[in-house]
């Protein structure tokens, strides 16, 4: 999602500058900080009032006398690991002792934290590692420098006759050695090098290795790991609000006279997303918000069901919507109706609506006092969070202050452009006032019921067959919802994340003629990314298209793929796929078969082999999984097998499981109940090898999600079963 | 209305509407934070502690069926259980959100199972979710700390 958030920088200023339009805002906001709105950068801006010092290691480094190491996190840690491989690339630079680094995570400050890809604070995209590569090696070997120099000079040698490990400086010749913390004091004096020296990867001896684990592990296995929930303090209100029962209602009038009986309630109040119930404990919020009476208006709600609404996209696919239908081609070439000869293949494809279903429903803590806020939770986009909060309570978005702690997983869900559940406890905050600290309460109904889905998808392909069975033309229609459309800069030309996989697949390089479109009419439900985005559906359709291709023209749906990835110069593809099947072997488990599936995603490419087999009931049980990756240089092998194990069982659930209906527009599965995920029985045991790559890291924490549908679905080819043409694979209510 | 009981060896005396889940008591009231709260409707075992020894989801136990017995939660595993102890050696974790519940029902399971099978996993294992996907990695960890533990089936390492 890097490249789609590129631009919010840009229209992070464009906000700053619609603000100060707003009297309030100059008046409160400006007259505190003395700064100007109109035309000031959006870097003023978003560090106005947000004071962060800086040591003389720079931002990302802390060192303390007693030579302990800290490295500043700029991004959440919501399971990916990444604090790990962050601390990692600064100990390896540093060559610090491993034992005795930590991570700590930075508060908001864009000027400071941001993305390297975005442009704003925020964690997304699989860019964590990416992005902070060159950045986070800069910052080791510059302290690094500093330490040697500091060590030159004491020792009067030449710096280039020092040598540092694990914190320490030695001089091999004199015998002389010292420690971080006994040169810290001399070290802080040495000016940092503009240029640090960085190493020869082939001199690491940290990154890479299986030393590289997580730093949090004991902390999340003894209780004491602090989330927005768990956030305690004197005088704290928790908060919980009756939401409208469709997307897009508003409340007309309540009753809150039962409500305000219950003991512990403290307040009752109207906000823009619905009624808040401000009460002592959880408890007794979730008992006020139950004795409401809300009534709403409907006027603007969606009131279609998902199959309504997939019933309009497939007509839409089909030429027969609404005249005003605006497609929009990407990646064509040559001319599909040049061929006329040779067999045409058809196929069409729908995907459901998924929840990002995470283990913490969303949350939030914030505190407002006059037009300061100050807010403690899982922010994935800080700089987001900031701005939307800046508008509610009439303050420059960097006096905002973000204290960022664990989140219980995300998958996209906490990165909205609206930040709804941010602003929703933000104006709770500020009606309760005087700086008392909020704290607001999803149950896991109000998170299933918000909607930021994975939007429905319809894929439409017809592909004409040259006379070996390969694609000669790709004609490929998608109708989906565009995610983008809810960002601050509008619907770029090309949605990407609506056509990623499918855009730039070497399918479509290795076929000579392809006519490719995406449409994405407006609905009224809240869509967003979710963990893989666009290769959630492109995946499944390019790889399980492929297969059946491979099987109509009676070649093994390996060679297959090896000819196109040959044919489209696709190496990386042809490299982990071929990784992929040495390491599978050929020993298949007694009782299973094989399918096979390979995507680039996040930068990464990804083949997996999984073993299939059907059990009572008719559902398919995945076994063994080998997984091959290329994601660059590899800073933790193990968080990135872990990536792969959990990425799997990611997309894994979502295909034998996932879907949210919607019935009259309201959502249908509210609980675990009826929102079907995988379990322990159900989960794979998947086998991780990562390609020895000398190029800079790219993503992990998606690409293993939208792998392993295709890869069983393609497995039910080869036991002879049909095509999988729509999700989840297993319908609620068999078994 | 004022319900005693035994927390973690200590015994303690609330007061709360007598249909608070448990849950909500040991969170708010008790200050005990380590036990979560996933779905109000016991389909996750975030909320996992152990009543009188048994696994339970707190979140859907009056706080009156707790009256006088003794509750365990994550905090009162002391940080050293063999289950913790697997956790951590494995890196288990990932968001981390619903371990203490799986290694409340993992010790459960292993106070009961000196060596537990794949199935007897699975059975004391599926009331319990995890949207990271760290499934693997608990079974291991449970075979770990039985001292069962075989090889991993995980190949971390990088190829060369």
């Amino acid at each position: 999602m890097t490249r789609h958030i590129r631009n919010l920088a840009a229209a992070a200023a464009d906000t700053v500058e619609a603000g100060a339009t707003r009297r309030e805002v100059i008046v409160t906001g400006v007259a505190a900080s003395g700064a100007l709105l109109v035309g000031c950068s959006l870097a003023d801006a978003m560090s106005a009032g947000s004071p962060v010092k800086v040591g003389e290691f720079g931002p990302f480094l802390k060192i303390t006398a007693d030579g302990a190491v800290t490295v500043v996190s700029k991004h959440i840690e919501f399971g990916q690991g990444n604090h790990a491989g962050l601390a990692a690339i600064v100990a390896e630079e540093l060559d610090a002792d491993w034992s005795r680094v930590r991570v700590e995570q930075a508060p908001a400050n864009t000027k400071l934290y941001a993305n390297t890809g975005m442009g704003v604070q925020g964690t997304g995209g699989s860019t964590a590692i990416a992005n902070s590569w060159e950045q986070l090696r800069k910052a080791g070997a510059a302290a690094r420098a500093m330490f040697v120099q500091a060590a030159a000079n004491l020792w009067q040698v030449n710096a280039s006759e020092i040598t540092v490990k694990d914190s320490l400086a030695s001089h091999a010749a004199s015998g002389k050695s010292a420690a971080f913390g006994d040169l810290l004091a001399d070290a802080q004096k040495v000016t940092p090098p503009e240029a640090p020296v960085l190493k020869d990867p082939k001199a690491f001896t940290l990154i890479g290795t299986d030393r590289v684990r997580r730093k949090d592990s004991v902390i999340k296995s003894n209780g004491t790991a602090r989330f927005t929930q768990d956030v305690r303090e004197e005088g704290l209100l928790t908060a919980m609000v009756a939401h409208a029962p469709r997307f897009g209602g508003k409340v007309t009038s309540f009753d809150d006279a039962a409500a305000r009986k219950v003991p512990g309630v403290i307040d009752v109040f109207k906000i823009p997303s619905g009624v808040a119930v401000v009460a002592q404990n959880t408890w007794a919020a979730k008992k006020g918000r139950e004795a409401l009476k809300v009534e709403w208006n409907e006027d603007k709600v969606e009131k279609r069901g998902s199959a309504a609404i997939l019933a309009e996209f497939k007509k839409i696919a089909a030429g027969q919507g609404p005249e005003d239908v605006k497609w929009t081609a990407f990646g064509g070439k040559g001319d599909v109706n040049s061929v006329t000869d040779g067999e045409l293949f058809e196929v069409a494809y729908d995907f459901p609506y998924l929840s990002h279903a995470t283990m913490e429903p969303m949350n939030c803590v914030a505190r407002v006092k006059g037009n300061n806020a100050t807010l403690t939770f899982g922010s994935q986009m800080p700089t987001v969070d900031q701005l939307n909060t800046a508008k509610i309570v009439g303050n420059l978005p960097g006096a905002v202050q973000i204290e960022t702690l664990f989140a219980g997983g995300s998958f996209g869900r906490r990165a909205t452009f609206q930040s709804d559940y941010v602003t929703e406890c933000v104006h709770i905050a500020k009606k309760i006032g005087k700086g008392t600290p909020v704290k607001l309460v999803w149950d896991r109904e109000d998170d299933q019921r918000a909607g930021y889905f994975r939007p429905l998808v319809h894929h439409d392909v017809k592909i004409r067959l040259d006379k070996d069975g390969f694609p000669a033309t790709w004609r490929h229609r998608i109708v989906t919802q565009s995610i983008m459309k809810g960002s601050p800069m509008g619907v770029p030309e090309l949605d990407e994340t609506a056509v990623e996989g499918t855009h730039g697949s070497p399918y479509l390089k290795a076929t000579p003629h392809v006519d490719a479109a995406v449409a994405l009419p407006d609905v009224g439900v809240p869509v967003l990314w979710w963990r893989s985005v666009g290769a959630t559906h492109t995946a499944f359709v390019m790889e399980h298209t492929i297969d059946q291709l491979a099987r109509k023209a009676g070649k093994d749906p390996i060679e297959y793929r090896r000819a196109l990835y040959t044919k489209a110069d696709a190496k990386r593809h042809l490299a982990v796929l071929n990784l992929a099947v040495e390491k599978a072997g050929q020993t298949v488990t007694e009782g299973f078969t094989r399918g096979v599936a390979v995507h680039e995603s996040f930068g990464s490419v990804v083949a997996q082999i999984a073993e299939v087999k059907i059990v009572p009931g008719s559902e398919p049980k995945v076994g063994r999984v080998v997984t091959a990756i290329d994601c660059g240089i590899a800073i933790s092998p193990d968080q990135i097998a872990a990536q792969m194990e959990g990425g799997t069982c990611y997309g894994l659930s979502a295909t034998l499981y996932g879907e949210v209906t919607l019935k009259d527009g309201a959502v249908e599965q509210t609980n675990f109940d009826s929102y079907r995920v995988l379990r322990m029985g159900e989960a794979p045991t998947v086998e991780t090898y990562i390609l020895p790559s000398n190029n800079a890291p790219t993503g992990a924490g998606e690409p293993g999600t939208p792998v392993i549908g295709p890869a069983v679905a393609n497995a039910l080819l080869a036991m002879g079963r049909p095509a999988t043409l729509n999700q989840p694979m297993v319908k609620p209510g068999q078994i | 209305m004022a319900i005693a009981f035994e927390v973690n060896g200590k015994a303690v005396t609330v007061q709360a509407a007598e249909d608070t889940p448990l849950l909500w008591v040991l969170r708010d009231e008790v200050g005990l934070t380590g036990t979560k709260f996933g779905c109000g409707i016991a389909q996750c075992g975030a909320c996992t502690v152990h009543l009188d020894g048994q696994p339970v989801r707190s979140c859907s136990l009056p706080v009156s069926a707790a009256a006088g017995l003794k509750v365990t939660t994550i905090e009162g595993l002391g940080g050293s259980h063999p289950a913790q102890q697997a956790w951590a050696k494995l890196d288990v974790p990932q968001c981390g959100y619903c371990q203490s519940g799986q290694i409340m029902s993992a010790a459960a399971l292993l106070a009961e199972k000196k060596a537990p099978t794949d199935e007897e996993i699975d059975a004391a294992m599926s009331g319990n979710i995890c949207r990271c996907g760290t499934y693997q990695r608990i079974r291991a960890a449970i075979k770990e700390a039985a001292g069962i533990g075989a090889a991993l089936p995980t190949a971390a390492a990088p190829t060369s």
